[in-house]
């Protein structure tokens, strides 16, 4: 069992997501950056999907027993009773532990995985919370301090062959991040679906154009500044299916890019479309960060998802 | 009793949304018969069960059919959409439910009746007796868990959203946006002019499925 000494501000139980209930208007939740999220579980050698802790501030917690644990996700102090650890490797700790974390950078989203896999109740097949529905990860909520979270059966009790487990040198440099501020980044997307909405011209001057991340970046989207979308259309898009990543384009041209807990469906046309294997990534932008987009076909938006699961298949 | 959907007369457009999802657009505004082909269509994918299908989002006039492109290519996906639209489709869609929901009008939790009464010059009666002369379909789910988009709403009572959205309006509130009227499953942020509220429950994620209102059902509202 994980106590939570210091749970922070939105610290939530995640899995991969709850996938088949769209159509009900209930969102897929999940992890904001699935990869460092699934790497966790896979160094600590869990299903990719297990359940884990998704946080988004300082916490600190103790574990009763003896345990696995890992922490993925951009650059963070990472001690076990005050000693310093490394990330994306699975560490052993022992019976009445504390777990320190704190992000090097506000905004990120980090990952704590434990052999077993965090024991919340599926709702709907799903461990993953979705706030505002108040349902799901641990009693539809953010994590609290004084929590007492489970953990589920253990495969492997023999923690001497679990521990010290980590990702490959190219999985690990996947996320690409530099962990300073300001950053720039290129986001691959895919046109459409609403491109009779713009000219020709717009729909292709957003390769050329930078956005900013603004300081209204959280699980249900995020919105961003540059320089304005015109729409070539008046009047209001029929409501339909919102993709994860699409890159919406509301009445005063500012693009919002919808996250984890978006809403099901929207009337904003979308321009584009990021691909799978960058919302990663993207999720761990933070506010100021420039963002470049870059067309890409259908054809590389399919490697690269595939070529990102396959960097957790290496494994030491 | 089963519905038998001839095919359709207009092949509907196929759009990349991204690059594990593929938009199925009938039409560009809301029709009643591209919402029955949206639901028919819909229900033919689900009968088919595809493994690599991850989710379906049937909205107004198009569906979103989400896939994992790991398990299948897009062109499989493609063709599969392509041979179902082809077909007569025959589907086992159930028998349209009627659903009544007992309702409140006016009062604390119906704060946008007088507007809704004076922007149209009639009495706040006059607007209650209207909102329950129609049944109403449920065109889609979407915005919060079991939010049934329900349409349409006689046109005397029609009323544009709120300038401002209110950042709370209680579960259980009924409210009216252009020529759609609506009942919030859940506490949420919310633009829609408010005329009422019914105790009933509308969402339950222990239930399956988890909502009271589905797609294709018909729904009034009675005064209790």
């Amino acid at each position: 069992m994980l106590r939570l000494i210091d749970a922070g501000a939105l610290a939530t139980i995640q899995d991969h997501g709850r996938y088949g209930f769209q159509g009900y208007g209930i969102p897929v939740s999940g992890a904001m950056d699935i990869f460092s999220f699934s790497a966790a579980n896979a160094v600590v050698r869990n299903r990719l999907d297990a359940a884990a802790i998704e946080m988004h501030s300082p916490m600190l917690l103790e574990t009763d027993a003896s345990a696995i644990v890992a922490l993925t996700g951009p650059q963070a102090s990472f001690a076990i009773n005050g000693r310093a650890v490394p990330q994306w490797m699975s560490i052993f700790v022992r019976a009445g532990s504390q777990i320190e974390i704190i992000p090097a950078r506000a905004g990120g989203w980090h990952y704590l995985g434990i052999h077993g896999g965090i024991d919340a109740p599926p709702v709907l097949g799903s461990r993953s919370t979705y706030l505002r529905g108040q349902f799901g990860g641990w009693l539809g909520r953010a994590l609290e301090s004084g929590d007492e979270i489970p953990i589920g059966p253990q495969a492997n009790s023999d923690y001497s062959l679990l521990a010290g487990k980590t990702v490959s040198a190219r999985a690990r440099t996947f996320m690409n991040s530099s962990g300073v501020s300001n950053q720039r980044m290129t986001m691959r997307v895919i046109s459409g679906p609403h491109k009779e909405w713009f000219t020709p011209e717009v729909s292709e001057s957003i390769e050329r154009e930078e956005y900013l991340v603004t300081g209204s970046a959280d699980r249900m989207g995020y919105r961003m500044q540059g320089a304005g979308l015109i729409r070539r259309l008046a009047g209001e898009l029929v409501s339909c299916g919102v993709p994860l990543g699409a890159i919406q384009v509301p009445a005063d041209g500012q693009p919002i890019v919808p996250m984890a807990d978006h809403q099901t469906t929207g009337g904003y046309p979308i321009i584009a479309t990021l691909i799978a294997a960058d919302i990663p990534r993207f999720a761990q932008c933070v506010e100021g960060d420039a963002i470049r987009f870059r067309l890409v076909d259908l054809e590389d938006a399919g490697r690269a998802w595939r070529e990102m699961w396959g960097l957790l298949q290496d494994q030491d | 009793m089963s519905v038998i959907v001839p095919p359709i007369s207009k092949f509907p457009r196929l759009l990349p949304a991204g690059d594990s999802g593929i938009l199925i657009e009938w039409a560009d505004k809301i029709s009643d018969a591209a919402n029955d082909q949206v639901h028919s269509f819909a229900q033919a994918l689900r009968d088919h069960n595809s493994a690599a299908i991850t989710d379906l989002i049937p909205a107004y006039s198009s569906l979103l059919v989400c896939f994992e492109s790991r398990q299948v290519s897009r062109d499989k996906i493609l063709t599969l959409i392509n041979d179902l639209l082809r077909m007569t489709l025959q589907t086992g869609t159930p028998a349209s439910r009627l659903v009544e929901i007992p309702t409140s009008y006016g009062g604390a939790y119906g704060p946008d009746l007088e507007f809704i009464s004076s922007h149209n010059g009639l009495s706040e009666r006059q607007v209650i007796e209207l909102h329950m002369s129609v049944t109403y379909r449920v065109y889609m789910l979407g915005f919060i868990p079991g939010f049934a988009y329900l349409g349409s709403v006689p046109e005397q009572i029609a009323v544009p959203r709120l300038d401002t959205p209110r950042t709370r309006v209680p579960s259980g509130s009924i409210g009216i946006a252009g020529r759609q009227t609506g009942i919030y499953p859940l506490e949420s942020p919310g633009g829609w002019r408010l005329i009422g509220h019914t105790d009933i429950q509308l969402f339950d994620p222990a239930q399956d499925p988890p909502t009271l209102l589905r797609p294709g059902d018909r729904v009034r509202f009675v005064e209790s």
